[in-house]
């Protein structure tokens, strides 16, 4: 093969692919947001509040991760917020009967994983979309959440299963170690596995990935699982650091976590968008909340900034992908 | 799918076994294991509970026809309840009242259309967003408090009586025949039939199917004005909370009415009977003192089984 022909068939390659576009101005803003928080705010700077951040950031990352692989399937899941809130009281229940926080942390994992596992099976097997089979879930969980708890709060869990939600190591909060962990298994997941390809092409093209014999059911499965499982995950760390678990705890979680998703440029339609960039959109989020917070606004503007975002986040997305093509 | 889909015109008789067992067999079942649940207090007292309901589902069906779908309604009727609240608080007026929730439902409306038609955003994630919008600003009106002190205008709604029919019966049965009217006897009304069946023969014959989608909507956000005033003379105050959930409940009267999430016909006595359904599904578990927290769970069981039985129409 000559030169010439690798030329015309190669299309010329810019310096940039166009995701590290999207992911570097993702860092801008959110460099841009620091930017104006530490002329806005005296305290915003302090190693307390950044540490606050990071540590407020990877609870809604953990969440939104998860997620993300749904929407790369051009899924949604609905359900992660209640999901978070029963397994949160469910694996509390366990710690206090047992006293064993391992036993807790499993039960957490397990009851996110078999809520998300229903989710995959509604989409699945009894071909319900998405966004209303988790709708449906999310509004059982939210019930069996409140049922179980009876109204009452469970708190004081043994000292040493807080130290994962509250917890310093080498000055650092133990949730953002996790965030790193569970980052680069994400990463790595989704962009270095044949399985992470796989949910890439069924979120692109089903047919097309049915076609070419990709288990696309199966996938699904695991999908969905991921995603509950990782909202499993954050209510064992949601758990650790309150200190308390109560029916309600799921309701404002499920929006920022989307957001994030959102904000991260993953895109509704399926097939695009990084697990690495949902990481910056949890932490572009954070930012705005945090520095909501500083300045003194109060928590009631929270839902409708995040409604805000959700929507700014898609519009944008479509405006830079429609001129993009 | 394209080619059913083209044949939009609703088939009555095939459905009216689904949702109509399904009321007949909750009626049944709770006549029995419900003690009171047929007497006719409790009966009517369903019925004016559903009021509310059939005021959100019916527009849903319009939605959900679109292929589209509303999930701020719940947010939104919260927000012009407290509307309703405030300003009929501060004026002394009923009117006036109803007339800011109305104007504010409608502007939440013709926003959702406006982000599902022209900026093309999936309609679930937009009206997601919205009902953050809806919830932040009940939330900012409220402060998080109760609008307690409204005007005995605004109560007297709910517990008034015309020629012996409670008035929010009047009102619901209105609603309804203002939609049936709409739906099935008006040019705009075959117009949103073809807006989820077949959108390009809407453009063919020279329509905007944007224009209709965000009437729809509108639709959908007036008739949340005009519930959010029965929720507030309902509560005699405004909450911050109202309307939570909601909007699921409409979903699931119009899932278990029978109307297609993904082929665009729908079909209204079927949403009816789907609130009627819901109605007393909650106030039988009510009943046998079951907290509302497993009413919640039950609808949602409802929503799923519901859906799987229109997925195994559609395949069929």
């Amino acid at each position: 093969m000559t030169d010439i022909t690798k030329d015309a068939i190669a299309p010329p390659r810019s310096f940039l692919s166009q995701d590290a576009i999207q992911v570097f101005y993702r860092l801008l803003a959110a460099f841009l947001i620091c930017a104006a928080l530490a002329v806005l705010s005296d305290s915003f700077l302090s190693l307390g509040n950044i540490l606050n951040v990071l540590r407020q950031a990877s609870l809604t990352f953990f969440i939104a991760s998860g997620l993300t692989l749904v929407v790369l399937t051009a899924g949604l899941d609905l359900s992660v917020g209640a999901n978070v809130a029963l397994s949160a009281c469910i694996a509390g229940t366990v710690i206090h009967k047992t006293g064993s926080p391992a036993l807790g942390i499993l039960t957490g994992l397990a009851c996110g994983g078999i809520v998300g596992l229903l989710n995959g099976i509604m989409v699945t097997a009894l071909r319900i979309p998405s966004f209303i089979a988790t709708y449906g879930m999310l509004w059982v969980l939210n019930g069996l959440a409140y049922w179980y708890m009876a109204g009452e709060t469970l708190h004081g869990f043994p000292a040493g299963f807080r130290q994962i939600g509250s917890g310093y190591l080498f000055g650092l909060p133990i949730p953002v170690y996790l965030l790193l962990v569970f980052l680069g298994i994400g990463t790595f997941f989704a962009q270095r596995t044949i399985w992470g390809q796989e949910i890439y092409a069924i979120g692109a093209n089903p047919v097309a990935a049915r076609l070419s014999g990709i288990p696309v059911a199966r996938r699904l499965l695991l999908v969905y699982a991921v995603s509950g499982t990782m909202a499993g995950l954050a209510s064992i760390i949601f758990l650790s650091r309150l200190n308390s678990a109560e029916a309600d705890i799921g309701e404002s979680l499920t929006l920022p976590a989307i957001a994030a998703v959102l904000i991260g440029g993953t895109s509704l339609f399926g097939g695009v968008g990084t697990v690495f960039g949902t990481f910056i959109g949890a932490l572009i989020l954070t930012l705005v909340l945090n520095g909501m917070n500083l300045l003194s606004v109060s928590a009631n503007w929270q839902p409708l900034v995040t409604g805000v975002i959700v929507i700014l986040a898609v519009w944008l997305d479509m405006k830079t992908r429609r001129r993009a093509q | 799918m394209r080619e059913a889909a083209a044949v939009s015109t609703p088939n009555p008789l095939q459905r009216i076994p689904g949702v109509a067992m399904v009321l007949v067999l909750l009626i049944a079942l709770f006549s029995v294991i419900a003690p009171g649940f047929l007497s006719a207090a409790n009966l009517s007292n369903v019925l004016v509970q559903s009021t509310i309901l059939t005021m959100l589902a019916l527009p849903m069906t319009l939605i959900i026809m679109t292929e589209g779908l509303d999930l701020s309604m719940g947010a939104v009727l919260t927000l012009t309840s407290l509307c309703v609240a405030v300003v009929s608080l501060a004026t002394k007026s009923m009117l006036l009242g109803l007339g800011a929730g109305l104007l504010v439902g409608t502007a939440f409306g013709v926003a959702n259309g406006w982000l599902v038609a022209i900026v093309g955003i999936p309609p679930f994630v937009a009206t997601l967003g919205t009902l953050g919008m809806a919830q932040g600003l009940s939330l900012i009106v409220s402060d998080g408090q109760s609008v307690v002190g409204i005007p005995h205008s605004v109560r007297d709604i709910y517990s008034a009586t015309l020629l012996g029919v409670p008035v929010p019966i009047v009102m619901a049965l209105v609603t309804y025949a203002a939609f049936h009217g709409l739906l099935y006897h008006t040019r705009f009304g075959t117009y949103i039939f073809a807006l989820g069946g077949n959108r390009e023969a809407l453009r063919y014959a020279g329509l905007s199917p944007n224009k209709l989608l965000i009437a729809v909507y509108a639709i959908g956000g007036a008739m949340a004005g005009i519930a959010g005033l029965l929720m507030t003379a309902r509560m005699n105050s405004g909450h911050p909370t109202a309307g939570l959930g909601l909007e699921f409940d409409a979903i699931a009267a119009v899932a278990v009415g029978g109307t297609s999430f993904e082929r665009g016909n729908g079909w209204l006595l079927g949403t009816l009977l789907g609130v009627l359904s819901v109605g007393v599904l909650r106030n039988g578990l009510n009943l046998i003192s079951l907290p509302s927290s497993v009413q919640v769970a039950s609808v949602g069981v409802l929503v799923i089984v519901a859906l799987f039985l229109d997925g195994l129409r559609s395949r069929a």
